[in-house]
């Protein structure tokens, strides 16, 4: 299979170099890789339909980015990369045109690497201020907070954006692209509004009730965690990850860990994977009903939310005996988990087991057969499975599509490849789907804490690692099924014990990039009921 | 001196506040601090906070807000969607650049009298954050802050002891006789 992609790679770009490593990677000239993208998409035998993650990166010399693709039908993966020497004025070709969930991502490393994608219809900056001065994640970044002191007046919003065109003859041509014309009518909602869940902004242009474009904007809780990374020691980067989506807290961390594990070589103890697994799940059922809480409060029932919390505390009552922590539980470690499972952990959870389901029925009585509420819902802002792959929503958003996406089974990790338990599918790809999809996940979740919470085998809950790590050189890329859809870590280590660059692959940011897809040509009220579907974590999109 | 009376907890179970004393250092009026009495009382038990998260603290908020914790014992339950009709913006989560401007015109909508909780070791100094290029070390720079509550993320415990800790504090105030919240650090009247 390598070699047949191989040589199908080279003849279509002949001066690419191949090379061998955990995936194969592809460093293309940039001159031929918008040409490449293309062919590796459409390609029969190859077809890269699904951009997982992509990641800008400084080496010093060259700026570049990282691509990392996989195939959704034929399972296979493959690392592409595109770097540039010119440091003053870097461009790149985009390729948000192939996959959609370039088109966020692009911005982002533009705002952070000040590197502009030719013919990318956007070029602002996605998470910084536009009179931002400097590019962040470069090496040479001066972080004189004189430069950018904390300002208090807001930025203007321009309705009309850069953009760089390749012209026919072959030169870049400065161009503008117009979001809202001068006489559509625009609202903002956000950032401080109780229904964007955080603080996220849309600017929305309607006409009468019905949306017309929602431009999405981010940053509002930009904490530069991926920078900050930078400047820590591996064991010192775990905390961070938990603030990301703190309600997938021990996935995120699961995920860190692991890559950091595969890449110093270390096995875990089969008892860490069982109860890394079950932790994951324990948060995966709390953050599902503080799911099901908030998107009813949304929708107007307030009841929902007091009963989704009292049955939420229930997990956290769990957690907090064994982690020590409610909501951050900081219990992943290097090597294992930091302290062994209290006793009453096994107990607690089978009580649990027991208690769900018919609290599971009262939420169902309560709220999904409502007649208001399924209006609501059904068939409001659909994603297509075509959509969802090239926007790249996983996870529960992107399996009420209709795409298994499910990396737990993709990928199993843990010991996701010793139980038993369904991949939860719908394929209306509406409202009502995204919200089922998480209800029934709830009960399969259940049913595989039920397969290992007798099984946990005995043994070490940790092995012994040195507080000072150094990853060997290379590149390691590992992901999680969190509770919002895939969650990745990337790491390029130069063999120091700081990585040279830490990248965290986040649903959220695809999540909010199909808003505007979705919630066009559909009621103002919707886009609350969208929003509240897509279950997006706003920390975790700004990262 | 007078002290402050909170119905939910003994006032030897706080720990010492020299601030609270300073407030009627000088003793006030009889006929006025009897009726600033009365009108705390009513105050101090109906403060509405303003619906403001940006992130893992506000989870913890909520949870305060729900069934278990239930902060409408104290009368704290009224979560206002509007700056406009809140009274006590609990600053919880982290704080970053772009959020500056709007954190401040937030506060600047509120009426007076308003208070500011900071919520969480980001809103009280940055936190985990401190080192990052975009976020701001600690709200104290943009609002004045009458209470702190440390934590990542604090235990819905000591946000309701701060929350009572706000209690006390407005239970001593002079809301007749003379104006005497902390001054907000960005005016230059000095
Ligand atoms: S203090 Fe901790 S829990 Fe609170 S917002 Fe900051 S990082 Fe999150």
């Amino acid at each position: 299979m390598t070699r047949a992609m191989k040589e199908k790679i080279l003849s279509i770009v002949p001066d690419a170099t191949i090379e061998e490593k955990a995936f194969l990677t592809v460093s293309v000239p940039p001159i031929s890789f918008h040409n490449l993208a293309v062919r590796l998409k459409n390609d029969k035998d190859l077809q890269f339909d699904y951009l997982v993650c992509m990641t800008g990166m400084d080496w010093g010399e060259t700026l570049g980015v990282i691509y990392h693709l996989r195939s959704t039908t034929l399972k296979h993966e493959i690392v592409l990369r595109q770097e540039t020497a010119d440091r003053e004025n870097p461009e790149l070709p985009s390729v948000s045109d192939v996959w959609a969930t370039a088109n966020f991502n692009e911005r982002e490393v533009f705002g952070f690497f000040g590197i502009r994608f030719i013919n990318h219809p956007d070029m602002r900056r996605l998470f910084l201020r536009n009179d931002w001065v400097g590019y962040p994640f470069r090496k040479d970044y001066n972080t004189d907070p004189e430069i950018n002191p904390v300002r208090l007046e807001s930025e203007v919003n321009e309705d009309i954006v850069p953009t760089v065109e390749l012209t026919e003859s072959g030169e870049l041509e400065e161009k503008v692209h117009t979001i809202f014309e001068d006489d559509e009518y625009v609202v903002n909602i956000g950032p401080q509004h109780p229904a964007t869940h955080g603080v996220l902004r849309f600017r929305v242009s309607l006409e009468g009730e019905i949306v017309k474009k929602v431009d999405v904007n981010c940053g509002y809780i930009h904490r530069g965690i991926e920078k900050m990374c930078e400047s820590l020691t591996y064991p010192q980067t775990l905390a961070l990850t938990d603030r990301l989506d703190y309600l997938s807290a021990h996935m995120n961390r699961h995920a860190l860990c692991m890559c950091i594990e595969e890449a110093m070589g270390i096995e875990v103890p089969e008892r860490v994977k069982y109860i890394r697994t079950i932790m994951d799940e324990l948060t995966r059922i709390s953050s599902h009903i503080l799911f099901y809480s908030t998107f009813c409060m949304d929708l107007g029932g307030l009841t929902a939310f007091l009963y989704g919390f009292r049955d939420r505390e229930k997990i956290l009552d769990m957690l907090e005996e064994t982690c020590g922590g409610r909501l951050i539980q900081n219990y992943n470690c290097i090597g294992g988990v930091m302290a062994d499972i209290h006793p009453n952990l096994v107990k607690r959870i089978k009580d649990f087991i027991k208690y769900l389901p018919p609290m599971l029925k009262e939420y169902h009585g309560l709220f999904t057969g409502n007649i208001i509420a399924q209006q609501r819902m059904k068939h409001i802002g659909i994603l297509s499975r075509e959509d969802a792959i090239s926007y790249g929503v996983t996870g529960p958003s992107g399996r009420g599509s209709g795409w298994a996406c499910d990396v737990r089974k993709i990928h199993p990790y843990g010991v996701y490849d010793k139980v038993d338990f369904n991949e939860v599918l719908y394929t209306e790809g509406d409202t009502f789907s995204r919200y089922m999809v998480r209800m029934d996940e709830i009960v399969e979740s259940l049913h595989i804490l039920e397969q290992l919470v007798d099984n946990i085998p005995a043994g070490d809950y940790a092995v012994k690692t040195k507080p000072i790590i150094k990853l060997p050189e290379g590149q390691y890329f590992k992901s999680v099924e969190a509770a919002r859809g895939e969650f990745g870590v990337f790491i390029e280590s130069h063999g120091d014990k700081y990585p040279y660059r830490l990248k965290f692959r986040s649903p959220g940011l695809p999540l909010v990039s199909v808003v505007d897809l979705l919630a066009s040509h559909n009621k103002i009220a919707d886009l609350i009921a969208i929003g509240g579907s897509l279950d997006y974590v706003v920390p975790d999109i700004d990262r | 001196m007078k002290e402050p009376k909170i119905k939910s907890m003994k006032y030897e179970d706080f720990k010492d506040n020299e601030y609270l004393e300073q407030l009627r250092a000088n003793g006030t009026d009889i006929i006025v601090g009897n009726l600033d009495d009365l009108i705390n009382w009513g105050r101090s038990n109906s403060v509405w906070p303003l619906t403001f998260a940006t992130s893992c603290c506000g989870i913890e908020f909520m949870a305060v807000g729900a069934a278990r914790y239930d902060f409408a014992r104290f009368g704290f339950e009224v979560t206002r969607a509007s700056p406009r009709q809140a009274d006590v913006i609990i600053v919880a989560g982290t704080i970053v650049h772009k959020m500056a401007p709007v954190l401040k015109r937030l506060y600047d909508q509120m009426a007076d009298p308003k208070y500011v909780i900071a919520m969480g070791g980001c809103a009280i100094s940055g936190g985990p954050f401190k080192k990052s290029y975009h976020v701001v070390k600690g709200v104290n720079q943009i609002l004045p802050v009458d209470v702190y509550i440390p934590g990542c993320p604090p235990r819905p415990e000591s946000l309701l002891y701060g929350m009572l800790q706000l209690q006390r504090k407005i239970k001593m105030e002079k809301f007749l006789g003379g104006r005497n919240r902390q001054e907000d650090p960005n005016s230059n009247e000095e």
